[in-house]
């Protein structure tokens, strides 16, 4: 580690182990703060899976295994959330082992990155980071079984091949299946990577090819899917937690007397007290046990708690508001500035001003926080719905004083992630009531009230922007100032400014042609735990971004699409360096570009699907907004219908989506299909406000989420090819959701010339009678 | 009490008030009904009490005894049951599929009463199921699939 990033440790109060760990787990995202650039200090950069913990395993005798009988299990030791890996990632593997996909099982791995390399699934990377590694395991694999039968016939290994589940010996017409193989194959030293012959893109049987059931469909409709909260012992016991409503608080005195008698409690407990940093540590409180989870639910109503709600008591999240739009009005830190723009500014014919805000915003998977642990003899299990496994892992282990090596992390199905679950506060929680009930299995479960009062939230955000404007309407000059708390408080409370990777997600490398520009990032303090949700700073970078865009179009009276490709300029190349973006979700400059002819594309292409330029009634109108994340291309056109009361109805979106190659094809439709219903939500009514330091919004009745009859019916999903596999593949989980909810505010401005700034609309589209 | 639960006799101790969610998932170890809410908001824990659509997390489980519940551990052997599960599986609704057993429920009381349900009869019996995945446009699809499978078995 450089003497910078020691230095960035110590004025952050990490220790350097810990900080090591945060910036490998956060792949980078801690890289460059306070203007330090890390990355470019001492230590060569390191991208991809190679910057991550663990980085890359691509041993077969670690992913998979063939059976006698001929069943092929191959191991996923990413977590699956509803992105699709536990079919992604063994297609890979089974195309490359030529494996009859009828006969393959997927396992899923246990927590430990030192046999399978990295598990954190975030950051949109699993396809991206592991291709390759799962090509080799299935091509070292397959390459060891035609060892084994040329072995078998006593003929050279050239004059063999494997297709579909056997090897075959042309010249004489003879055949062995993989199982008949399996013992001899296995026995065979694994070729070494530079020997592998991988396929050919036009040898792919599954890869690229879609049309494949996803490897859980029939447990998750029979009811035999297995989530986090499902295990189930005899002897176990439910708990439920009632935790400082405030972040930072702490039980002052408590009566668990009423509680403890209540029908079914088994025990009564305060948790742990709570810590500076928040990290991913349980909050304090108090733990009900009981023999139900309804019992516990039922008897942690009559908790008499006092609270002690310490620094963050009186968070206001409407006076943290005006205090940041406050702040977005006067010179903050710049972070990228190229031209002149002060002298621009004053010699433009026109500016033009904005501001935009989005509020915290809650994840609310539908599978609440939940876990299970016991213990046997020392050793701990954990069932827990992680994206995180090792840091889960290791947590468990640090809070329960025991190695790492005795504790055995069991990877659930995720009822939903979108990166609630990176953080395991819930299976630690588990795990520590497991201990105080003497290795009884505990399952903990967190209320939907629980949830929405406790959550990792989407940071809170104002943008200001202002633009110089000639009399073609053209921009001159461009000044963005992004105003957020950062979601590196959670492991440095005192940091003020965005961090690298929130920077880096559509602030700081937006590559429109703008000869003046200053990009500029205020103080902003956090109040409650900030976290990553899909997406991440892409959501109000992009908001304020797409939103400003189209103002300017209008104000230019030019089309929005035609604008929009004036302001991306030509096609070009553009070293994220250059837009002082050093982050670059953690990959290499040269191999990932910001492309802006990709880019250009996808905006073509979503208008021409989408018959932009169609004239609508009044009330009716499309709305366009593009974003480029995860290094991926994404743009939207969104169709609304609003009535006289202002009630929208989104009838159709299309969107089109450049991720590079393409794994699973009907996998990439289904995530974006899901972004646009995340994204729609989102921007109609995702809201969580404080009072006191308190969450406001208890259960779905007032955090509301998209439903059937508000969904939009028509969902059209433009993917564009790639050129070859040997461009480097994008991320697909997240890249959807940016461009959603400013081309709905855009489209709502098409229709009815009401320009929404805040989110949520909620009734702002509301017309005046 | 006794419990009638998909077609078995099965006998629980427990709290006459305790909500049917939680008899089914902590007592009986069935887990396939989920929990969501636990205030009848987002239909992840719907069942079939005498085959009409229910929110087992405000259910007294002493409301139920001596009536049918059919869970999704059940409902496939039922023609429509069934034929929702293999719609679903032949589109993919699913992404993470933590609410599907609650939407399968839904749309099985759905096709009892409406066996070719129109757009707004599918919003109708729907709405109070929450996907956060977004796959409602692929469970309208499979609703009407399974409809049309289940018209042509007939």
């Amino acid at each position: 580690m450089s003497a910078v990033a020691d230095d960035f440790a110590a004025s952050h109060g990490l220790s350097r182990r810990e900080f090591l760990r945060q910036l490998q787990a956060l792949g980078g995202l801690l890289l460059v703060a306070d203007g330090v650039h890390i990355a470019k200090a001492a230590d060569a950069p390191k991208y991809g899976a190679d910057g991550m913990p663990h980085g890359t395993v691509d041993n077969p005798l670690v992913f998979l295994t063939v059976g006698d009988d001929g069943w092929v299990t191959i191991v996923v030791h990413r977590s699956e959330m509803g992105q699709g890996v536990r079919t992604g990632m063994p297609l890979i593997v089974a195309d490359e082992l030529e494996a009859d996909w009828s006969r393959v099982r997927v396992q899923q791995a246990p927590a430990d990155e030192e046999k399978y390399g990295n598990q954190d699934t975030d950051g949109s990377r699993s396809t991206r980071h592991f291709l390759d590694p799962m090509r080799r395991c299935g091509a070292a694999a397959r390459m060891m079984l035609e060892q084994a039968a040329a072995l078998s016939w006593n003929v050279p290994p050239a004059e063999v091949r494997a297709v579909n589940h056997e090897v075959l010996h042309e010249k004489t017409g003879r055949k062995l299946s993989y199982g008949t193989l399996a013992k001899r194959a296995a026995k065979l030293p694994v070729p070494a990577a530079s020997t592998l012959r991988l396929k050919t893109s036009d040898q792919f049987r599954y890869v690229g090819k879609g049309g494949v059931p996803i490897v859980d469909g029939h447990d998750i409709v029979t009811g035999k899917a297995q989530y986090g909260i499902d295990p189930w012992f005899k002897d176990m016991s439910f708990a439920v937690i009632a935790r400082s409503p405030v972040l930072g608080g702490s039980v002052k005195q408590f009566d668990g007397n009423a509680a403890a008698a209540a029908p079914g409690v088994q025990k009564v407990l305060q948790m742990p007290a709570p810590v500076p940093k928040a990290t991913f540590h349980p909050l304090a409180g108090v733990a009900i046990i009981a023999n139900s989870t309804g019992a516990a639910i039922a008897a942690r109503k009559l908790l008499k708690i006092e609270w002690d709600d310490g620094a963050n008591g009186s968070y206001d999240s409407a006076d943290y508001r005006a205090s940041m739009q406050e702040s977005a009005h006067k010179p903050g830190k710049v972070v990228r500035e190229s031209g002149n723009v002060d002298s621009a500014f004053q010699s433009a014919p026109k500016t033009l001003e904005a501001e935009y805000y989005i509020p915290h915003i809650a994840h609310a998977t539908m599978e609440p926080p939940c876990a299970v642990a016991r213990i046997i003899a020392g050793q701990v299990e954990v069932w827990a719905p992680t994206q995180a496994p090792q840091v889960t892992r290791e947590d468990v282990a640090k809070h329960l004083g025991v190695a790492a090596q005795n504790v055995t992390v069991h990877v659930t199905l995720l009822g939903g992630g979108f990166g609630r679950k990176s953080k395991p506060d819930f299976a630690i929680e588990a795990a520590l009531l497991s201990q105080a009930m003497d290795g009884r299995p505990v399952k903990v479960t967190w209320t939907r009230e629980d949830d929405l009062h406790h959550d990792f939230l989407h940071t809170v955000s104002v943008e200001y922007m202002k633009a110089g404007v000639g009399a073609d309407g053209k921009v001159s000059a461009w000044l963005h100032r992004s105003v957020a708390p950062s979601l590196a408080t959670i492991f440095a409370p005192n940091t003020n400014h965005e961090v690298g990777a929130e920077l880096g997600m559509g602030f700081i490398n937006m590559p429109y042609d703008i000869p003046n520009l200053r990009l500029e990032n205020p103080e902003a303090s956090a109040h409650c735990r900030i976290g990553w949700f899909r997406s991440v700073s892409n959501i109000p970078h992009a908001f304020a971004v797409q939103s400003f865009v189209s103002e300017l179009a209008a104000n230019a009276n030019k089309d929005h699409r035609d604008y929009l490709l004036e302001l991306i300029g030509p096609a070009r190349k553009i070293d994220p360096n250059s837009l002082q973006d050093h982050w670059n979700h953690g990959e290499s400059p040269q191999r990932y570009p910001v492309d802006t002819g990709r880019l250009r594309r996808v905006v073509e292409t979503v208008a021409q699907e989408a018959g932009w330029g169609k004239k609508f009634a009044p009330g009716r109108g499309l709305g366009l907004a593009a974003h480029y994340s995860f290094l991926s291309y994404a743009a939207a056109v969104v169709e609304v219908d609003i009535d006289a009361q202002g009630l929208i109805v989104v009838p159709r979106v299309d969107v089109a989506f450049d991720c590079g190659p393409q794994v699973n094809p009907e996998r990439i439709r289904s995530q974006l299909e899901g972004a646009v219903i995340m994204g729609l939500s989102l921007a109609l009514y995702g809201e969580i406000t404080f009072k006191k330091g308190r969450s406001q919004q208890d259960n779905f009745h007032q955090y509301r989420v998209m439903r059937m009859n508000e969904a939009p019916a028509d969902i059209r999903v433009h993917l564009i090819p790639a050129a070859d596999w040997t461009m480097p593949l994008g991320g697909v989980g997240e890249p959807g959701v940016p461009p959603i909810a400013p081309a709905l505010c855009n489209a709502v401005f098409a229709a009815t010339g009401k320009r929404i700034r805040s989110l949520p609309i909620k009734d702002q589209a509301k017309r005046a009678t | 009490m006794e419990l009638q639960i998909n077609d078995q006799t099965i006998t629980v101790v427990a709290e006459p008030d305790l909500p049917l969610l939680w008899v089914l998932r902590d007592l009986l170890g069935m887990t396939g009904t989920k929990f969501g809410c636990g205030m009848a908001l987002c239909g992840a824990c719907t069942v079939l009490v005498d085959g009409v659509a229910l929110r087992s997390c405000v259910l007294p489980v002493a409301q139920t005894a001596g009536k049918k519940i059919t869970t999704i551990e059940g409902v496939g052997t039922t023609a429509a049951g069934a034929a929702l599960q293999g719609a679903w599986q032949q589109i993919n609704v699913p992404q993470c599929g933590y609410c599907q057993a609650g939407q399968i429920m839904s749309a099985a009381a759905l096709l009892q009463v409406k066996p070719d349900p129109t757009d707004a009869d599918i919003d109708a019996a729907m709405s109070g199921n929450i996907c956060r995945c977004g796959t409602y446009p692929r469970i309208r699809s499979a609703i009407k699939q399974a409809a049309h499978q289940a018209g042509q078995t007939k």
